[in-house]
């Protein structure tokens, strides 16, 4: 059984501004960022296709007190899209010294951008943005 | 499956020692041994946990060296458990297992770390390790970030004003300070306030440095037998009356991060196997790795409804002489949390307090006992329940 988007190809997408993801032939669902099954039914039958941009913040954060190789502050957001998938990305286009809790809720429109790669990840690597709608 | 009892504990002080990671679990591992009335020749097999060595000393395959430091026979397995932080927990799990089927009568589980050695900036980094490594830590996500997460979506999903909720976590972090001020093994021995709590710097919003527990060393090493044999060893045995582990992936696919789904399943598992249920518990050790983790803990098992466990701190009910104590050792937060042995040292407090041994910080007639370990952000859960009779 082959794996039906790898990372490699999801990055390659993000590189070309596509959001690659899956879509269930058997739940009808979106995968997103891609997994070996569906993330709703499991199914391993599913076909590539591209993932539309907007979603919902769900949470939050600010972070402080980063790792190795990060600068601080950034904030970090979970986003419903609209197809259903939550992801994890950065938050663009507000200074993280003015967030609060009001942020939750709020529509975006998703990107991506370059994070420079460090000794354990060897390369550099597209993380998800949202900025807000 | 045979009955399973624990035998002897050990545990270095968590803080920050001189000592390297071998040599921590010696300490540990030898104080485990002898309190179990056996030498280290009688042990099986050994279930070690570790999670950073490659990092914290370029020393990865740390587990047959551990078993030459204490002396094992050859004979016996050492096989190295990495779980995040719930890593020797679940190498308890396994073992308490293989003695229940009868691979093994008697084996030593433990685990040691380095964390505060490493400093905050590498720390940080390889604890982030316990993420997704192409979804999630490119975002700069941190253990702090998680939770922070969480106590957002807590607050904004039960409609509570921030700065209450932040209140309360306070109270857990100076409940927990005061437990470990009685704690000669703590990290951190000393009273805190609230003020102390919500005048610390800010880590990832809305969690201070006093809502975060340290990064500590230390180890820790229990002995785990067939229960007729420990009854022959010791006067008091501590039973396995259950146990639970289950797994999630990334933490934006658990969605509704103020429901650990994998806790919950974790418990489940556990309570049914015990055939106990969350008014049985006496006593509980769980993974208070930041304060608002505290409260989702509670409330996953059954302790409060969800949405209602948040001020149970500041309430007093999970105090020393609450209705339902909560990290008596002090936790996480005050005792410290070198990764890899967390687990091990959260059962040895609960071996303690079964035992009645636990001096200033003892719950008085204490029965039964939980135990709850998180690894990652929510990805691996295991819990385990002892009981003293
Ligand atoms: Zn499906």
């Amino acid at each position: 059984m082959s794996y039906t988007l790898t990372f490699s190809q999801y990055h390659e997408g993000l590189k070309e501004g596509k959001f690659l993801g899956l879509k269930c032939d058997d739940c009808g669902a979106y995968t997103f960022p891609p997994l070996g099954v569906c993330s709703n039914c499991g199914s391993s039958s599913m076909q590539v296709t591209e993932i539309e941009e907007r979603g919902t913040i769900r949470t939050f954060t600010v972070i402080r007190v980063a790792p190795e190789g990060m600068t601080p502050p950034y904030a970090i957001v979970i986003v419903e899209l609209e197809q259903g998938p939550w992801v994890m990305g950065n938050i663009v286009g507000l200074n993280p010294d003015q967030l609060n809790i009001d942020l939750i809720g709020r529509n975006v429109i998703m990107g991506s951008q370059p994070v420079k790669g460090d000794m354990f990840t060897r390369e550099d690597i597209r993380v998800l943005t949202f900025h807000v709608a | 499956m045979r009955e399973v009892a624990i035998a002897g504990v050990g545990m270095t002080k968590f803080g920050i020692s001189e000592k390297s990671n071998l040599e921590m679990f010696a300490e540990a591992g030898l104080e485990a041994i002898e309190g179990s009335g056996v030498e280290p020749k009688d042990i099986e097999a050994l279930f070690f946990g570790n999670c950073l060595g490659p990092f914290e000393e370029g020393q990865a395959h740390m587990a047959p060296f551990a078993a030459s430091e204490l002396g094992l026979p050859m004979s016996a397995p050492a096989t190295r458990f990495e779980a995040a932080c719930a890593t020797s927990t679940v190498a308890f799990r396994h073992a308490a297992y293989l003695v229940g089927a009868g691979v093994y009568d008697i084996v030593l589980v433990g685990g040691t770390e380095r964390a505060a050695a490493m400093g905050t900036s590498l720390a940080t980094r390889t604890f982030a390790m316990g993420a997704q490594s192409k979804y999630e830590s490119p975002a700069g996500l941190t253990f702090p970030g998680v939770f922070a997460m969480a106590a957002h979506m807590y607050a904004k999903k039960y409609n509570i004003p921030l700065e209450e909720l932040k209140r309360c976590m306070a109270e857990v972090a100076v409940k927990n300070h005061y437990n470990g001020s009685l704690n000669p093994k703590a990290h951190f021995q000393k009273e805190i306030t609230v003020d102390t709590v919500l005048n610390g710097m800010m880590v990832a919003d809305p969690l201070q440095l006093f809502d975060c527990c340290p990064f500590s060393d230390g180890a820790s090493a229990v002995v785990v037998a067939e229960a007729n044999k420990v009854g022959d060893l010791v006067k008091q045995p501590i039973y396995v009356a259950g146990m639970g582990q289950a797994s999630a992936g990334a933490l934006y696919l658990q969605k509704d991060l103020t429901r650990v789904r994998a806790r919950e399943t974790s418990i489940r598992h556990a309570y049914d196997e015990a055939g106990v249920g969350p008014e049985d518990i006496d006593v509980c050790e769980l993974h208070d790795c930041f304060t608002i983790a505290e409260i989702l803990a509670i409330e996953s098992f059954g302790f409060y409804d969800f949405g209602k466990g948040y001020d149970a701190a500041l309430i007093g009910e999970t105090g020393l002489k609450g209705k339902k104590v909560i990290n008596p050792s002090g936790g996480l937060k005050a005792k410290g949390h070198p990764i890899g042995a967390t687990g091990t040292a959260q059962i040895t407090e609960i071996v303690q307090q079964l035992r009645g041994e636990c001096g200033d910080r003892q719950v008085e007639g204490a029965k039964i006992g939980l135990v709850d370990t998180l690894g990652g952000d929510f990805g691996t859960l295991c819990n385990i329940i002892l009981r003293s009779s």
